[in-house]
């Protein structure tokens, strides 16, 4: 059975930024794009710098792929597939998100 | 194979041996060089440049290295005594004996001391080897006043010097005027002026008899018209003498007055030994440039592995330079001897411009040119005279513009493609725009294909007008839009953000641009509106554009700490704020350095616990440092008069109110200031974007240095400046820079692509060409009133402060941030160790 976590209300989240959540013990990095006003969640473990940092990366799109550029050497990650754009070996699990009420909620 | 012995590692020796490397010829022959001086070639057009920071390292033109890996032999400190021509051997002071084939003399000239009765006294010094400039840095060290004994184009540099130095100077000249070569009178004394007027002493007419012992100096000049002058130190300037003591005592043929005489193949008397540069003597001439130099050293080059067809056939003595500041040209036959020549000549006394033009008798050809105080048209004028073409329209209107009808200009379009570009490297139009149709596209590219514009660099500015006239018949235009997200330069960008008063990215974006923005648009826009409008920077419509460290206000390490670093002006500190610095870092345990900037550094905090430190800090009275921020970093100082026994200002006031006034200035790339009390210059000014060092008379300026990765000695904007003054040129310097400069662009390298260099600059901040000043310093009073410490602001917002924890939904923090203890302080905890094989410490 799937069970969404709920993280905080949505109208608390800074415009085109990133927060990370504790979910069942693992790191999420939760962001959300004014533009398209939509929510995204991947890991917040960098496996390019080995740090727990990528809510806290610019959200940036290249050539229409929205993605986050990693705080540390600025690899980019697909919002939505977790794919490390400059490294194939790379990637990042991706995690459910919705809105529930004005509520944020995810599943890990 | 041929063996080859050059006389004299100079300017032309080192370029004569180098068109052999160049060609590919070395397998053809054996060089080996002869140096007299401590080092090989140096760049002696380049010597005054000594005294504005350049080392004697910047100066070289070879090295060691360069000889070694290309099989030429060399020695150094060893001078060339005597030749046997009929064994065809030199001899050298150490007693060396080698053989040649050929022997190339490029022994140069050394200074002309006038037989006056004192000469030879300790701080009577000369102006021409690296050696002599350290000499005279070192009497200057334990001089007030200095003389430079002769008014020519080197007594002036001279001048300049010595006043850099720091020393009341003057300039004692036989003649009635300045710089009689190349300048008549009229010139003459437009320059006399300009030159007095930057505080240097001029005595014309004065034939100095002796020197003796001084009263108020430590000598006094006694002159012929029973005047004099005191001084300390005495430089003398009064000409060049061809070097050929060897060409006398072995019998090569000389001229009545000295120089070594050779034909157009630049073959002496011997047929086995050449001459070249300043110590050979060709019908008559000696040349004391380098260009011509060069141009024998070419022929000679050919005569010996070449076709034998080059000859040399005299060379062009126009000349374009600098002295003191002050533009001073002459082209061709500056003084009208010419039959029938005439002369049109403009002056204009209240901007202190001189220009004179000698046309022809036909009225069509340029014959010769003056100009002083402003030589803007040299490039153009020279190439008229040089091609032999005709003026375009009528003289009058060369030197003042008719009101109707606009300039009269004559685009490098109009050049044949055999006009020489650069005389110093003999390069052509057609040579340019050959390089171009191969695909070369910036200055930089033209430099290392043609070596145009690698001398003295006075044809910079005709080579990029050929090199962007060319790219424009190929149709090609530069790409510089930011990134696919927006179609215009940052300079655009920023002049658009400027204009039309835009406060947000999104309105930005909307209107002239595409897309969601990326790490590159988002951090420029947003530097590009902090120094605009210097709004909070964690404003939602700013937050999500800032960079990785603007974000959460600190620096984050390579584990997803911050560092924490507060603002010390100057690196003035209280004990009791130095106490706590110490008990904050003792508290959480922070690894705590002192930095090159002056400052301390605490690293290892983690995101909740930034706003607690802060809060503590600030409440101690410290403020932001913006270390995170592209803004101004530190302003390095020494304690200048208030301490230091040589100080002449004071230093320490000046530069805490400067990192006052600009603390929070968003800018293209981050900004460091030095102020040094005197001209020792402990704070390393002359590396610093803007750096800043005392003198008697006030403050001097430097500009755009930089350490760092690629090092820039600052170049010298202005000297003897009021406080006042001081603060008025850097806003407008530091504005012109965040209007300007492209993204990520330091002051050094903005400074070297600007269209003008320095001279632009000076004549945009100092003169308001573009009548811009007001608006660059109201553009900077706005912003220094709207400065806010942004942790300030922070901690005393509490939705802010929401974001400043590890899990937005959780007190919990980050269990892979671990440290291990080096030196009785943190460090991070490698990955290794922190997957356990290592032991680590427990953190709160
Ligand atoms: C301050 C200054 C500014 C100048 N500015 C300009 C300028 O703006 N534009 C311009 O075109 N020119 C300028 N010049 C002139 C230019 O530097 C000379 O034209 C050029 O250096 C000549 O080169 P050279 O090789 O003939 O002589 P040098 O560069 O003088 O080299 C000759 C070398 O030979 C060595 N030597 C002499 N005899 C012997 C021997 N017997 N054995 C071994 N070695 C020996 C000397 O020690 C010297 O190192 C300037 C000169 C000075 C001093
Ligand atoms: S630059 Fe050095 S010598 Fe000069 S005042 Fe400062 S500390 Fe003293
Ligand atoms: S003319 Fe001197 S470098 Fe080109």
């Amino acid at each position: 059975m799937i069970t969404w976590t709920p993280i905080i209300e949505k109208e608390k989240l800074t415009p085109d930024a990133g927060v990370c959540a504790l979910v069942n013990g693992k790191q999420v990095a939760i962001f959300f794009d004014r533009k398209t006003d939509k929510l995204f969640a991947i890991d917040n473990y960098c496996p390019a710098s080995k740090a727990n940092v990528l809510s806290r990366g610019l959200i940036t799109s290249v050539k229409d792929v929205l993605t986050v550029s990693s705080p540390l050497y600025k690899e980019h990650f697909s919002l939505t597939t977790g794919e490390c754009l400059e490294d194939e070996a790379l990637s990042v699990p991706v995690y459910a998100v919705r809105i529930t009420d004005g509520m944020v909620e995810v599943t890990a | 194979m041929k063996r080859i012995i050059v006389v004299g590692n100079g300017m032309v020796g080192h370029h004569f041996i180098d068109q052999f490397i160049q060609q590919d010829k070395m397998a053809e022959v054996q060089i080996t060089t002869f140096s007299e001086e401590s080092r090989l070639a140096y760049d002696r057009v380049q010597l005054s440049a000594y005294f504005s920071g350049k080392t004697a390292d910047d100066l070289m033109m070879t090295s060691p290295e360069y000889y070694d890996d290309n099989g030429v032999q060399y020695f150094v400190n060893d001078k060339v005594v005597s030749i046997d021509k009929a064994a065809k051997t030199v001899t050298t002071a150490q007693g060396r004996i080698e053989s040649y084939d050929k022997l190339v003399l490029a022994t140069g000239s050394y200074p002309f001391v006038p037989p006056i009765p004192g000469k030879d006294q300790d701080h009577c010094l000369v102006y021409r080897t690296i050696e002599d400039l350290e000499d005279i840095t070192a009497s200057a060290k334990e001089s007030k006043v200095g003389v430079v004994v002769g008014g020519g184009l080197l007594g002036l540099e001279a001048a300049n010097a010595i006043k850099q130095l720091g020393l009341e100077t003057h300039v004692v000249e036989f003649a009635p005027r300045l710089m009689a070569v190349q300048v008549d009178d009229g010139g003459g004394k437009i320059l006399r002026d300009k030159i007095a007027a930057l505080g240097v002493n001029i005595h014309t007419e004065k034939n100095t008899k002796e020197i003796v012992k001084g009263e108020t100096c430590r000598y006094r000049m006694n002159f012929a018209d029973g005047s004099h002058v005191e001084t300390d130190m005495i430089i003398f300037s009064a000409g060049i003498r061809p070097q050929d003591e060897l060409a006398r005592s072995f019998d090569l043929t000389l001229g009545e007055r000295g120089g070594i005489q050779i034909n157009d193949q630049c073959l002496t008397s011997d047929e086995n030994i050449y001459a070249i540069g300043e110590c050979a003597l060709w019908q008559g001439r000696i040349f004391g440039l380098v260009a011509p130099g060069y141009q024998m050293a070419k022929v000679a080059v050919d005569q010996i592995v070449g076709s034998g067809d080059l000859a040399f056939t005299g060379a062009d003595m126009s000349t374009k330079l600098k002295l003191l500041g002050v533009d001073v040209a002459s082209i061709g036959d500056a003084h009208g001897n010419a039959d029938g020549a005439q002369n049109y000549v403009f002056t204009n006394e209240a901007d202190q411009v001189y220009k004179k033009l000698v046309i022809s008798e036909c009225g069509k050809k340029l014959l010769g040119a003056v100009m002083v105080g402003e030589a803007e048209d040299y490039g153009t004028w020279l190439q008229i005279y040089l091609n032999d073409m005709d003026i375009p329209g009528a003289p009058e209107n060369m030197l003042v513009p008719p009101a109707e009808g606009g300039a009269v200009t004559m685009g490098v379009d109009a050049l044949p493609d055999s006009a020489v570009i650069c005389s110093c490297l003999d390069v052509t139009k057609g040579q340019i725009c050959a390089a171009v149709q191969d695909g070369a596209t910036s200055i930089g590219d033209i430099k290392t294909i043609t070596k145009a514009g690698t001398g003295c660099g006075g044809c910079s500015a005709l080579v990029t007008q050929v090199l962007n006239a060319e790219l424009a018949s190929m149709g090609v235009a530069v790409n510089t839009d930011l990134c696919e997200h927006f179609a215009y330069s940052r300079a655009e960008l920023a002049d658009i953000i400027r204009v039309k008063r835009i406060k947000t990215f999104e309105a930005l974006i909307t209107e002239f641009g595409a897309g969601h923005g990326c790490e590159v648009c988002r951090p420029t826009v947003a530097n590009i509106l902090a120094s605009f409008w210097n709004d909070y920077i964690l404003e939602d419509d700013h937050l999500g554009l800032q960079d990785v460290n603007d974000v959460y206000l600190g620096n984050m390490q390579k584990d997803g700490t911050y560092s924490v670093v507060p603002r010390i002006p100057a690196g003035e500190i209280t004990p009791d704020k130095l106490i706590v610095l110490g008990e904050v870092a003792k508290k959480y345990g922070l690894y705590t350095k002192i930095t090159g900037g002056l400052r301390i550094d605490l690293f290892g905090a983690q995101l909740h616990e930034l706003p607690e430190i802060w809060a503590w800090l600030i409440r101690e009275g410290f403020e932001t440092g913006h270390a995170y921020g592209k803004s101004l970093r530190t302003v390095k100082s020494c304690v200048g008069s208030t301490w230091c026994r040589y100080g002449v200002q004071d230093s320490m006031s000046l530069a805490i109110d400067l990192e006052n006034r600009y603390k929070g200035l968003r800018s293209p790339h981050k900004i460091k200031f030095g102020v040094s009390g005197c001209t020792r210059e402990c704070a390393e000014a002359q590396g610093k974007d803007i750096g800043i060092i005392a003198t008697e008379g006030g403050w001097g300026l430097y500009v755009c240095g930089n350490g760092g990765m690629r090092p820039r000695h600052a170049d010298l904007f202005a000297t003897d400046l009021d406080t006042d003054t001081l603060y008025k040129y850097i806003d407008r310097v530091l504005m012109f820079y965040i209007r300007t400069a492209d993204r990520l662009q330091r002051t050094s390298v903005w400074l070297e692509n600007l269209d003008g260099g320095l001279d632009y600059l000076k004549d945009v901040v100092i003169n308001d060409k573009l009548d811009l000043n007001a608006e660059l310093e109201s553009a900077m009073a706005e912003n220094i009133a709207n400065y806010q410490c942004e942790w300030k602001t922070t901690i005393e917002s509490p939705e802010k402060l929401l974001r400043f924890k590890h899990f937005i939904n959780s007190e919990e923090s980050d269990t892979a941030v671990q440290f291990v203890e080096v030196r009785d302080q943190i460090r991070p905890a490698t990955p290794a160790e922190r997957a356990g094989q290592i032991a680590v410490l427990e953190v709160s």
